[in-house]
């Protein structure tokens, strides 16, 4: 091909556009456009062009540049020989005294947990450590049910319950506990643990609002760290604090875009041990329009007239709290967790809760324990009554009666849990841990005399946190668990065992 | 001492029974399995009325069928109420009297009688018992039909990603655009004329919406259409067959109403890999012995008063199986991910994650405060890069030198059916010094000559990886997680690690499914069966994954991965698939955007050690005919496939033969591999056993 073919091709290429062109519609009105803007001015053209192209590029830039320069550029000489002089820390820090010690410590129980409980040792020794409250853990029907359930559906379910590892036992746990609970919906996870710190991140997102109290549990704490939302404390249980701190994020808030808010409170605090005045929540909520996550771990099962929480007990609507969550793990002896409220709530977390979504389902076995142990505590209220009577008494031998430490826990709780005074760390000036030495001290005096309890841990810190990050410290404490299984005079043999390691232990430490 | 117990059963059994004897019996074969061996060329009466034969004339008054399942069932039944009483489990020899007693027992009063009922045909009982067993794992068809997984040595053999012709892969846009746009259209009319249907996104009296109207619209849009193949309800065990709950959709799968109805189907979809989702056998007993003897829950953390003697037998055997000093097991996988890493790093502390990790290990690294740097999945040269780049400049802003750096890889992935460049990454390790941590939740139990792993896969030491996780999940059909590590490392977690403190302790129940199905792996449990099952496993494995590889279907991952994706890409093939599937009786896994890539949606196959070859048949019967009904049979043969080599050419000698055919001027094309069903059936079983290629 020749230029001067080349040259006629080309004309008629552009002689075909001009004709296509001319055939869009709306095409002279674009030319006209052009031609009255041009105004004769090249120049004025050429710049609109520039503009348009930065436009696009603009557009279609990615909004903020995603490659780190580092500020020096090295050679690889000198980057092998930094690699070289690079000296890691030891994956963990070595164990401390103390932890040695909790290792060695822990007790191990042979066969069955119980009220008597046999240790690797060979002791049997009364247990007020495990939450087995109603003594189900060996309890007989349990157990056949159990194994019913083995025959039919293996162990594990091996699959998450998105993909084949729902089985129709849940659904049933499920319909039974919303049942139990009086809310429309509910959602069975596999470890109670994990329940709450997944829960909240699946509604509350960065930008949303927590208020939460100052005392949470540790799941909690996670679960609202994950979740990315700027997170407002206010006092354990001072419903003062709290319609202030709500008053004052509703200020705030007023002139922005309305967003999420939640406020997060436990029925019975893990760490402390004490109920929340639910009323006053509720009516709080309402009044600023802030959603309730309620974390009943510690009370579902444990308070109210069937054990259906602290909703059942303070009269309040199950209603009025949007997400309930519970454990079945505890005093039931299944496993897992839920969390309870409108269908609306329960199945957006079939999608967004990465702890129901990314893991194995719980195992059948379990979920029809958590079933079985439901329909005990709803016919049989004794069971709830019993394990009432027996706090009573123990109540009567520790907490009137022990000069050193007296009970956080609410009446109603099992787990009593007792720290040292006020004045008795204020006059001996201890620490956080230097209480727990004290109380470990007394945990093993308790279990050299025939009874097993336990303490109440801080809250693990992470690696390279410092304590000025943490916020609010829990006072460490002693656990005491009560259970149906101990008879009257056993509580008070119990009591006066335990009362009199504490009084040994600190007056061995004057 | 077990093993000679159950041995002297067996070899016994042939002299009276007239099929054995065709048995080519290996003195090295474990007896459990000369006796499948045998039976399998049976129909299923005859291995009836031939168990029955032995067991009619026997004291014990309900017999005990002997199906591959559970072929040592009488002297598995032994051991196993040995092994969860304490004394025994320490000192196997303590209970050799009793198993000798009790299987010298069954033999001679097997020999007293002489075996007169032989052809009477299996009671209904027994005939629904054994159908039963068998629907939970099925009988071994041909001693042919194992293979050892192994990495065969050389390098680390990448999986090739392959991608689909353009056609596809712009159709598959095309689609999402669509759906997309009508979703919106849908929205912009449905919040003007039906308000109470779209209440959820909006304000109401106060309240923001609890779902942001954009994150919802992927759910919303996409996801409903599409929501009858997930979730689907099941009933039963898990196993080879998987019972489905029937339900029905009269609202476009808002709501699903269960129609009272169930279907058995295949069941391509539990992570059940080594078939120990049994609701009899071994582990079974095991099971409900020690729910007898220990309850159902500790009802208390490990660190209070939630720890066992059974916890600890179980920490001792994991530890043991994956080679490392100590463990501790949680009753949670995603749970042990969640709390590991705050007890590793923190601040200060670099992790570098594979981009494709999971979400378990996310939400535990997004907890731990630490920084999070991603390399490309399963790239070393790019993690390479990235180690080059941190160490280099060490923490952003202050330059301090990185307190310490971990990496954290998962063993097998289970979208992509990838494993990990272990060899690759420990090369790296050794240069670089950093930390590696492991998830198994794949791999164990699923990969490996002895199934311990990706250590044992690729023969490399366990004490190179620091730190070893993994689920008790899949592999072993309990539930839950472990850790291990050096002791110190171990020790030092059980106090720090928040799993232990709040966690709640794993029931014994499952520990003990743990239990009994760690020891029948290594052996120590009905000799020879964890052996099989791992065989059968990666037998399987490499089987289906030929076979759809030669009919041309698009599969990603390993060789040797018992995780299996078949690509589907357009997003109206993924409910088609599952639905086809389902029609002709099989439960498949089908994923979508967004946990894959937004083109290439996928079906998953999970293959068990409880399937048959026949099962893995009727698979690739129905993927053959599905896949011609669907067009997904696109592949170009660069993946794999190949069409069989000429006469007198073997694989190894293929490099050299298109070398020669080049030269001679005839290049030989790469045909895109269509094979046929029977072809794919017939050469399957032999050419697995080598290279795929």
């Amino acid at each position: 091909m020749d230029l001067q073919d080349a040259h006629g091709w080309l004309v008629d290429l552009l002689n075909e556009i001009s004709v296509q062109f001319q055939k869009v519609p709306g095409s002279a009105i674009f030319l006209r456009y052009v031609k009255s803007s041009y105004q004769n001015d090249p120049v004025r053209s050429a710049v609109e062009l520039f503009l348009f192209l930065f436009a696009v590029k603009y557009l279609l830039a990615p909004k903020y540049s995603t490659s780190k320069k580092s500020y020096v550029k090295l050679t690889d000489e000198e980057i092998d020989e930094l690699v070289d002089e690079w000296v890691p820390e030891p994956l963990v820090a070595p164990q401390t005294a103390f932890e040695e010690a909790e290792n060695e410590k822990r007790p191990v129980i042979v066969g069955p947990t119980g009220p008597k409980s046999k240790l690797a040792n060979g002791r049997i020794v009364t247990n007020v450590a495990s939450y087995n409250f109603y003594n189900l853990a060996g309890n007989e029907s349990l157990k056949e049910k159990a194994i019913q359930t083995l025959r039919t559906y293996g162990v594990g379910p091996c699959g998450p319950p998105g993909f084949y590892g729902t089985q129709d036992v849940h659904q049933k746990t499920e319909a039974d506990i919303s049942a139990h609970l009086g809310t429309t919906a509910c959602i069975v996870y596999a470890q109670a643990f994990s329940t709450i710190s997944s829960v909240i991140p699946a509604f509350s997102k960065r930008g949303d609002i927590i208020v939460a109290d100052k005392a949470v549990n540790f799941a909690i704490r996670k679960g609202m760290q994950i979740s990315r939302s700027s997170i407002r404390w206010y006092e354990h249980n001072d419903m003062m604090d709290l319609q202030n701190v709500l008053a004052s994020v509703v200020k705030e808030q007023a002139k922005k875009p309305l967003t999420r808010r939640f406020i997060i409170t436990e029925g019975l605090f893990e760490n402390v041990g004490d109920m929340v005045d639910l009323v006053k929540v509720v009516e709080l909520r309402h009044r600023y329009k802030f959603r309730l996550i309620l974390d009943e771990t510690w009370s579902f099962g444990v308070l109210g007239r069937t054990g259906a929480g602290v909703t059942e007990h303070q009269g309040v609507s199950v209603k009025e709290v949007d997400m309930l969550v519970g454990s079945l793990a505890g005093p039931l002896c299944a496993g897992g967790g839920f969390c309870a409220g409108s269908s609306e709530i329960v199945e957006h977390q079939r999608l967004s809760a990465s702890a129901y979504t990314f893991s194995a389902a719980l195992p059948a076995m379990l979920a029809t324990t958590a079933s079985e142990v439901l329909a005990m505590l709803e016919t049989n209220g004794e069971m709830l009554a019993l394990v009432r009577e027996n706090i009573k008494t123990m109540w009567a031998q520790l907490d009137p009666r022990s000069e050193w430490v007296h009970c956080t826990s609410a009446m109603e709780n099992p787990i009593m849990i007792l720290v040292l005074k006020a004045e008795v760390v204020a006059s001996r000036k201890l620490s956080i841990s230097e209480q727990e030495q004290l109380l470990q001290e007394m945990v093993d005096e308790a279990l050299a005399n025939g009874v097993m309890m336990t303490r109440l841990k801080s809250m693990p810190r992470g690696i390279h946190v410092t304590a000025k990050e943490v916020g609010w410290e829990l006072q460490p404490g002693l656990k005491v668990c009560l259970t149906l299984g101990l008879t009257r005079k056993e509580v008070e043999r119990t009591g006066t065992v335990i009362r009199h390691a504490i009084t040994k232990v600190m007056k061995a430490k004057r | 001492m077990s093993t000679d117990g159950s041995r002297l059963t067996m070899s016994r059994k042939p002299s009276f029974n007239p099929f054995a004897a065709s048995a080519p019996a290996t003195p090295s074969t474990p007896p459990a399995l000369s006796e499948k061996r045998d039976m399998s060329r049976r129909p299923s009466t005859s291995k009836a009325t031939r168990i029955t034969s032995f067991f009619s004339t026997s004291p014990k008054p309900k017999p005990e069928p002997q199906t591959a399942a559970s072929a040592l069932l009488a002297a598995a039944k032994q051991q196993s109420s040995q092994l969860t009483s304490p004394s025994h489990i320490s000192s196997p020899s303590l209970s050799l009297p009793t198993i000798f007693l009790s299987t010298a027992q069954a033999d001679t009063a097997n020999e007293d009688e002489p075996p007169t009922t032989l052809f009477q045909p299996p009671s209904p009982a027994e005939t629904r018992r054994i159908a039963r067993q068998q629907a939970q794992f099925g009988p071994l068809g041909h001693q042919s039909h194992r293979y050892t997984s192994r990495h065969a040595g050389g390098l680390f053999p990448e999986p090739i990603i392959e991608d689909p012709p353009y056609y596809y892969l712009i159709t598959t846009y095309i689609s999402y655009l669509i759906l997309i746009i009508f979703g919106h259209v849908r929205d912009f009319f449905g919040k003007r004329f039906r308000q109470h249907e779209y209440s959820h996104l909006q304000e109401r009296n106060g309240f923001a919406p609890l779902n942001s109207d954009f994150d919802n619209f992927y759910v919303r849009r996409l996801q409903l259409r599409i929501n009858d193949c997930f979730a689907r309800p099941t009933t039963g065990v898990p196993g080879r067959f998987i019972t489905l709950c029937d339900r029905v959709s009269h609202d476009g799968n808002q709501t699903f109403k269960p129609t009272g109805t169930t279907t058995e189907t295949l069941n391509m979809s539990s992570y059940n890999y080594l078939g120990f989702a049994q609701s009899e056998g071994p582990c079974a007993d095991a099971v409900e012995e020690t729910v007898k003897r220990c309850g159902l829950g500790m009802a208390s953390p490990r660190g209070d008063a939630g720890t066992s003697e059974l916890h600890n037998e179980v920490e001792d055997l994991i530890a043991r199986f994956v080679g490392k000093e100590s463990s501790m097991v949680f009753s949670m996988g995603f749970g042990t991910n969640a709390s590991a890493f705050s007890a590793l790093v923190g601040k200060g502390c670099l992790v570098i994650s594979d981009e494709l990790n999971h979400a378990s290990i996310r939400f535990g690294l997004r907890l731990s405060g630490c920084m999070i740097e991603m390399f490309k999945h399963n790239d070393c040269k790019s993690l390479e890069r990235k180690l080059r780049e941190v160490i280099s400049n060490g923490q952003p802003r202050t330059h301090r030198p990185w307190k310490k750096i971990l990496v954290v890889v998962e063993g097998l992935y289970s979208m992509e059916g990838s494993m990990v460049n272990l060899p690759g990454i420990l090369a790296l390790k050794r240069k670089y010094r950093f930390n590696l941590f492991v998830d198994e939740a794949h791999s164990i139990g699923a990969l490996g000559p002895n199934g311990r792993g990706v250590c044992d896969y690729f023969g490399v030491a366990p004490s190179e990886v620091d730190i070893l996780m993994g689920t008790l999940t899949k592999s072993f059909g309990a539930n839950g997680g472990y850790i291990a590590g050096d002791k110190a490392l171990i020790n030092k977690l059980r106090v720090t690690n928040a799993g232990t403190i709040y966690g709640e302790s794993p029931a014994p129940a499952v520990l003990s499914q743990i239990a009994s199905s760690l020891k029948i792996i290594i052996g120590e449990l009905v000799p020879g069966q964890g052996e099989e099952r791992l065989q059968r496993l990666a037998f399987n494995g490499r089987y289906l994954r030929l076979g759809l590889k030669r009919l041309g279907f698009i599969v990603y991952g390993n060789d040797d991965s018992p995780i299996i994706p078949l690509l589907l890409y357009n997003p109206a093939k993924i409910p088609a698939f599952s639905h086809e599937m389902l029609a002709r009786k099989i439960s498949v896994v089908v994923v979508g955007y967004p946990a894959t890539p937004l083109v290439s949606s996928r079906a998953r196959f999970c293959v068990s050690a409880a399937h048959t070859k026949d099962d893995l048949d009727r698979l690739l019967r129905a993927c053959d005919s599905v896949g011609d009904i669907l067009q997904l049979k696109f592949s170009s043969g660069i993946g794999g496939g190949a069409l069989p080599l000429p006469e007198g050419v073997t694989p190894e000698m293929e490099k050299e033969w298109l070398r020669k055919e080049k030269e001679k001027g005839q290049e030989v094309m790469r045909q895109p591999p269509r094979w046929s069903l029977s072809e794919v059936i017939k050469k399957g079983v032999q050419d697995v056993k080598m290279p795929l290629r």
